[in-house]
């Protein structure tokens, strides 16, 4: 390879897409580490604290697309305080500071301000996409500013965001020479929509793809945006009325006959299970479905439509489905690939009886050759079914089973599940994403150190008797990269037992379990290269240096490696040792 | 030797502590902003909690971050309206003046005159008539009702179904506030 010129050399380097192996390019010589870097387009920052915006410029000066996660996963659950960090601002500004082409930015759980969309929105000529998944701190106008100014706007992705909605006119900002959309996803918008504005928009949108709507379109409207858009792949159906009229039932129903590219559907803020026969005619062609907002459709409407999704490939379902209702599942959608299914109770209110059971479960196991991964919410769970769950689907990639009622064991034989998840890491070689519950001894763990090797990200709750349940993880699975645990009784020996083995990972994360003040101290003492982030937000704990008591739990830490060193940008309650 | 000893205090004080019970339980206050949507849980519980009868069995405790939803998730599924139970959706009424409120079951009327009516009755009143721009026409008292943003809206703005279940509770203005939204005195 080094007889040829550079320009060669990048062109082979067009194909290698993946960012493990580019990376992996540019460690085997200086002169592939330079070509590499001068015509790297996307780049992956897992952290947005493990380096900073000037030296990832300073590497790879021609990118066009960034992507950028901020808070750590537990954030979802409101276990990390507001405030905490993650924020894009001064990202944008050193973007825009050295006028990198940026073309496409997607952010998960950071925090956007209408400032850094606005200054996005003016400082990047070609900007196309922006994905935002699971942020906040930004309002309507934000995006106002990006439809406004962004020329050359293809895609405006916005999944599960908290957006202070002001009602103002933003899809009226898109000029009238905006013609470029291909996906506009704007389902998590919680106030009224221009229904006009975005019937023209939509009508001078030739190309547009994907559409998610939020709960104020309603069906009427519905019917027209698909009338002008047959088109579509992609659907997100906002509210529907309670009672349909017959004539806008048909009109509905004839928009959809005519969208015969459609593939995927999802929304249903709002439903009214009479108004699903609609969409019947293109069930056959669905391959992802997700109704997972939809309480409301529920028994013989959701297994009618089901029943037509003959090719589905991805669904995501509320627990309302039942066992009855999986059964049909695994019956009908053999291509099945990826099962969610969601509480539908999750104030833990209810005794629910639909919910689903480990009958479900074996029922899809066994029903869908394809399945690779799961996320499964559940009251139950027997080891017998996990191993028999094993044996039918030795191909997981992804295996989340969430028990809702902690410590809970098997409820047939009253033990632990330490053999059915043994089961489970021990058939599927390739795991890559685990996360367990119930009761759990040690035992689990020594099972997933022995077995899941290819195992990156685990997922541990109220699991565990002793340090040792986590040393057997950390000593066994050397491909680990996230490792979060809490209420476990994992304390300061397993932390510190091999402290170097955290540089080869991307975070630790341990709240509610044993670690003490003494032991992150000892960790963060000489580890130049990892922040150890102790977050306690009890105004009474906080106590002077000079009073502090070593021996002290933690409520929460969050430990991961950097290459810049101790943030800036950290509240109060924030201790980085 | 002195780090040693050190480094076993660190280490045996609770490193083999069985723990029984839930662990987290003392912490059920709920960490984090307190945004309207943790507000309104409190008041769905209340609603709830009433409509209860006594022998169900108590609430378990809440821990924080359980089980594992996506917080935007939690706040915006979709409650199922219990058909079999026949609980309707009540709201309260408020007219200004009156000594006390009512309540009405929302899923009782099919239609905005249907519902005009039952409060007109209800109240000894006289609404006036609907325009779309202008409001009521025609007399003092004009419906509003609080919708799920705790926003005050003029009742007959959006379809029927979407004002069912969107309000919160109706409140009947009178008066000198009424001409803030166009009733055209």
């Amino acid at each position: 390879m080094n007889y040829f010129p550079d320009e060669v050399i990048e062109h082979v380097f067009d194909f290698v897409a993946s960012h493990k192996d580019r990376n992996s390019i540019s460690l085997v010589c200086k002169s592939w580490h330079k070509i590499e870097r001068f015509s790297r387009k996307n780049v992956f920052i897992g952290n947005c604290y493990a380096i900073n915006p000037e030296r990832l410029i300073g590497r790879f000066p021609c990118l066009k697309s960034l992507t950028l996660k901020g808070k750590p996963h537990f954030a979802d659950f409101n276990l990390v305080p507001h405030e905490w960090g993650g924020f894009v601002l001064p990202w944008i500004e050193a973007l825009a500071r050295s006028r990198v082409g940026l073309e496409e930015l997607r952010l998960k759980r950071m925090v956007v301000t209408d400032e850094s969309l606005e200054l996005l929105s003016r400082s990047f000529a070609n900007f196309k996409s922006l994905v935002l998944v699971s942020c906040e701190g930004f309002t309507t106008d934000g995006l106002a500013s990006i439809a406004a100014n962004c020329r050359q706007l293809r895609e405006l992705d916005l999944q599960e965001n908290e957006i202070d909605d002001h009602r103002g006119q933003w899809l009226n900002c898109f000029p009238d020479s905006c013609t470029t959309l291909i996906s506009l996803n704007f389902a998590c918008l919680k106030g009224e929509t221009n229904v006009a504005a975005l019937e023209r928009l939509v009508a001078r949108s030739p190309n547009l793809k994907s559409l998610k709507l939020n709960r104020a379109v309603p069906l009427d409207a519905l019917a027209r945006l698909m009338t002008c858009a047959p088109q579509l792949v992609d659907l997100g159906v906002g509210s529907y009325e309670n009672e349909p009229d017959p004539e806008s039932f048909v009109k509905l129903m004839t928009a959809i006959e005519k969208c015969i590219s459609l593939r995927s559907l999802s929304g249903f803020l709002e439903v009214a299970p009479l108004c699903l026969p609609a969409f019947y005619p293109i069930c056959q062609n669905l391959i992802s479905l997700n109704l997972s907002y939809a309480a409301e459709i529920q028994g013989n409407h959701l297994i009618k439509l089901i029943q037509l999704c003959k090719r589905l490939q991805r669904l995501w379902i509320l627990d309302s489905i039942g066992d009855k209702g999986l059964a049909v599942v695994a019956a009908t959608c053999k291509e099945l690939q990826e099962l969610r299914v969601f509480p539908s109770d999750v104030h833990g209110e209810e005794d629910n009886n639909a919910a689903v059971t480990e009958v479900g479960l074996v029922a899809i196991s066994a029903g869908c050759p394809k399945l690779h991964s799961i996320l499964y919410f559940c009251k139950q769970m027997t080891n017998a079914a996990l191993i028999a769950v094993a044996k039918n689907c030795p191909n997981f990639i992804r295996f989340r089973l969430c028990i809702l009622e902690p410590h809970k064991p098997d409820h047939i034989t009253s033990q632990s599940l330490d053999e059915g998840f043994g089961a489970i890491v021990q058939a599927c070689k390739g795991l890559r994403r685990l996360s367990v519950s119930g009761l759990l001894t040690d035992q689990v763990f020594l099972y997933i150190g022995m077995y899941a090797e290819q195992l990156e990200m685990l997922s541990i709750a109220f699991a565990g008797d002793t340090d040792k349940g986590m040393l057997y993880v950390l000593n066994g699975c050397k491909k680990m990269r996230k490792l979060e645990i809490r209420d476990s009784p994992f304390g300061n020996a397993a932390l510190l037992a091999d402290v170097g083995r955290y540089e080869t990972m991307r975070s630790l994360w341990m709240s509610s379990c044993e670690v003490t003040l003494g032991g992150c101290k000892r960790l963060a003492q000489n580890s130049p290269r990892l922040n150890v982030e102790i977050i306690n937000e009890n105004e009474n704990n906080r106590m002077e240096q000079n009073e502090e008591d070593e021996r002290e739990k933690v409520d929460k830490l969050y430990l991961y490696r950097t290459m810049v060193g101790t943030r800036k940008d950290a509240p109060p309650y924030v201790r980085i040792l | 030797m002195e780090k040693v000893d050190v480094y076993d205090e660190l280490v045996n004080l609770k490193a083999t502590e069985l723990r029984l019970g839930l662990p987290g339980t003392e912490e059920t206050v709920s960490c984090g902003k307190s945004n309207k949507r943790a507000l309104l849980d409190d008041t769905e519980k209340e609603i709830e909690s009433t409509g209860k009868n006594e022998t169900a069995s108590p609430p378990k405790a809440q821990i924080v971050g359980w089980p594992p939803v996506r917080s935007y998730r939690k706040n915006n599924i979709q409650t199922k309206k219990n058909e079999s139970e026949g609980q309707g959706n009540y709201v309260k009424v408020s007219m200004d003046g009156a000594p006390y409120l009512r309540k009405i079951d929302l899923t009782m009327y099919k239609q905005y005159p249907e519902l005009m009516k039952s409060l007109e009755n209800m109240f000894k009143f006289s609404v006036g008539e609907y325009f779309e721009r202008e409001g009521y026409k025609g007399s003092d008292f004009v419906p509003t009702y609080e919708d799920k943003d705790g926003d005050w809206m003029l009742v007959g703005d959006v379809p029927w179904e979407m004002f069912v279940s969107s309000c919160k509770r109706l409140r009947i203005m009178k008066g000198s506030e009424v001409k803030g939204l166009g009733s055209g005195v």
